[in-house]
């Protein structure tokens, strides 16, 4: 009885499968998968001779007006911009100039807005572990385990450069990047600018800080401020060495390019956003003589620094540079999980060459994230 | 409170934008835009700031007579120049306080801010950009200067790719067999664009990934307290 009814079921699995293939979907609309509820997609696979088609949409009194007619045979489109929470009448017409006819396909669909976007699942896999990771290292570092951090020369020569600016009596001249307070690069920038600052205010050193933005001026006075009081020197500040050039980008090369070779400053340091103007400006640095130490998550300006520097921090070093040079254990420990997160890459990489070539696409499909 | 109340604006805000990345749905895409425009707000109100900063430090220098002030005074003069005309007749189809100033239109063939804008601060900026070209070569010569077997590698690289760029690689190159094709000098060019020069680009990007993925999480967390100056 029982091995009858399994063969039913097996039976009726089987059909539904076949049933499932031989059947063609045409024509379909739907709600578009993941999204904020504004679009709607809609799919055709149309049967062979069709050689132009005609995709309209239903206003609200039911009048259809052109929304796409490139044609392709099969094909998708998403029609966004649309309301949530609304129901939206599709109509594809399909002509055979061959025939002389026309097939006209009709659906619709609601849009729907959903609470989580799973083209970013694998995003978030890797967030959570990288994450996991780096306060796993933050609170081992707080229980007292020592913590092997790899030697960075671009920071580790930052007091030297400090110490021969003193010795020859000139400033030293920090750039932030050439981006606005909503970069990253630039918020790396400002913590080793505290850094620097706080160094510069125990040496009696000039410090020179051209900014480009409003902003990066602002929260830059505020951090060499802070940087000096906490130094004990709050009266050595002067506001007029964190300054504003222009929002230019040209400009902004020009002012700073006039400092470097009036103020002849003996260390630079270029840190944070770098665009066309990073070898422009660490030239004429090395042209002044000074030691130069230049850092950027802009992978097209590394070679420049690299070239025209002495010091240059590379990739994550510049997001780092600010930990490391707190040698704060907790900071340490969060550069601990960023090599966790190398770890984790350079192993999903290998994987995933293997499964590509064992023909398993699925893998590098999850992670690329489209639907 | 002055230390804390900075602390948890960032961390409030951090993790709204962190967990809005993966929920598509109202409010969290419309609290980013809130966000995004109360910055472009602030920076609008910061820009006074600059240009007070800008002036000061001008007229001071200008004032003392420090060394090279006549360099001060000319910005100073540069910037009241662009400041009176763009206030007076505006710029482009923006009326200024004197109206379209058709007369001068007339006269110049465009208004006094884009004439100025046109002929002195398009080609000042063009100028600034060109010394990149030679910037470049001096830049290079020293990269590929002959002392050490990385140098070396560098420079044979370098005359590949550009060669490999120029009109005159198939003629140097186009004799080589079919078979051999991959020797010619386009085709290497594209090898090494494609392959080592993307790998060793895209390692440095996921590398910086990492490291803006740690220092956010400092940030957020109030760990990373640098940008306000430090301290406990």
């Amino acid at each position: 009885m029982k091995s009858s009814l399994l063969g039913l079921l097996l039976l009726l699995l089987a059909f539904g499968l076949t049933g499932k293939t031989t059947e063609q979907q045409v024509f379909s609309v739907q709600d578009n998968p993941w999204d904020d509820g504004t679009s709607i997609l809609i799919e055709w696979d149309l049967e062979a001779g069709a050689d132009s088609l005609n995709l309209q949409r239903a206003d609200s009194l039911g009048a259809f007006t052109l929304i796409f007619n490139e044609f392709a045979r099969e094909g998708r489109f998403i029609d966004s911009s649309l309301s949530t929470g609304q129901e939206y009448s599709y109509r594809l017409i399909a002509y055979n100039q061959v025939r002389g006819d026309s097939l006209i396909y009709i659906g619709s669909a609601r849009t729907k807005a959903q609470w989580f976007d799973m083209n970013k699942l694998s995003l978030l896999i890797l967030l959570l572990l990288v994450c996991g990771a780096i306060l796993y290292y933050i609170f081992s570092a707080r229980r007292g385990k020592e913590l092997f951090i790899r030697r960075i020369g671009g920071l580790d020569s930052m007091d030297e450069a400090i110490g021969r600016a003193t010795e020859k009596g000139k400033p030293i001249l920090f750039v932030p990047g050439i981006s606005d307070l909503g970069d990253i690069q630039t918020i790396a920038a400002l913590n080793i600018l505290s850094h620097l600052a706080y160094k510069s205010a125990e040496y009696g050193t000039e410090l020179l800080v051209p900014c480009r933005f409003s902003m990066v001026l602002s929260a830059a006075r505020e951090t060499v401020k802070e940087a000096y009081l906490k130094a004990g020197k709050p009266d050595a500040y002067r506001e007029e060495s964190v300054f504003y050039v222009t929002d230019d980008q040209f400009g902004f090369v020009a002012g700073v390019d006039g400092i470097m070779l009036r103020e002849q400053p003996a260390a630079n340091f270029f840190l944070g956003a770098f665009w066309a103007e990073s070898l422009i400006l660490t030239e004429t640095g090395f042209g002044t003589g000074a030691i130069q130490t230049a850092g950027t998550g802009q992978p097209h300006q590394i070679p420049f620094f690299v070239v025209s520097c002495d010091y240059t921090l590379i990739g994550e070093e510049l997001y780092a540079a600010s930990a490391y040079i707190s040698r704060d254990p907790q900071q340490l420990g969060s550069l601990k999980g960023h090599d966790f997160g190398k770890l984790l890459v350079i192993l999903l990489v290998l994987f995933g060459v293997i499964m590509e070539i064992i023909g398993a696409g699925w893998f590098k499909k999850f992670f690329e994230g489209g639907s | 409170m002055k230390r804390n109340l900075p602390l948890i604006v960032a961390f409030i805000s951090g993790v709204v934008i962190l967990v809005g990345g993966f929920i598509p749905r109202d409010p969290f895409p419309r609290i980013e835009s809130t966000l995004i425009e109360w910055f472009m707000i602030i920076s609008g109100f910061a820009i006074l700031l600059g240009q007070a900063s800008l002036l000061r430090m001008n007229v001071a220098r200008v004032a003392e007579k420090a060394p090279n002030w006549q360099y001060y005074l000319a910005g100073l003069i540069s910037f009241g120049l662009m400041l009176a005309f763009g206030l007076l007749w505006g710029m482009e189809k923006t009326p200024g306080l004197l109206g379209q100033g058709q007369g001068i239109v007339d006269k110049l063939g465009t208004k006094p801010f884009d004439y100025l804008f046109e002929n002195a601060f398009i080609p000042l900026s063009a100028t600034m950009f060109s010394l990149l070209a030679f910037y470049i070569a001096s830049a290079a010569y020293r990269a590929f200067i002959i002392r050490t077997f990385e140098s070396n590698l560098l420079m044979i690289t370098a005359v590949i790719v550009m060669l490999g760029r120029t009109s005159f690689a198939p003629v140097l190159t186009g004799w080589i067999p079919d078979q051999l094709s991959w020797l010619r000098l386009p085709e290497l060019t594209n090898f090494i664009m494609q392959y080592p020069n993307t790998a060793a680009q895209r390692a440095i990007l996921i590398s910086a990934a990492l490291g803006i993925v740690g220092a956010s999480l400092r940030i957020i967390l109030g760990i990373e307290r640098s940008y306000l100056g430090g301290g406990k």
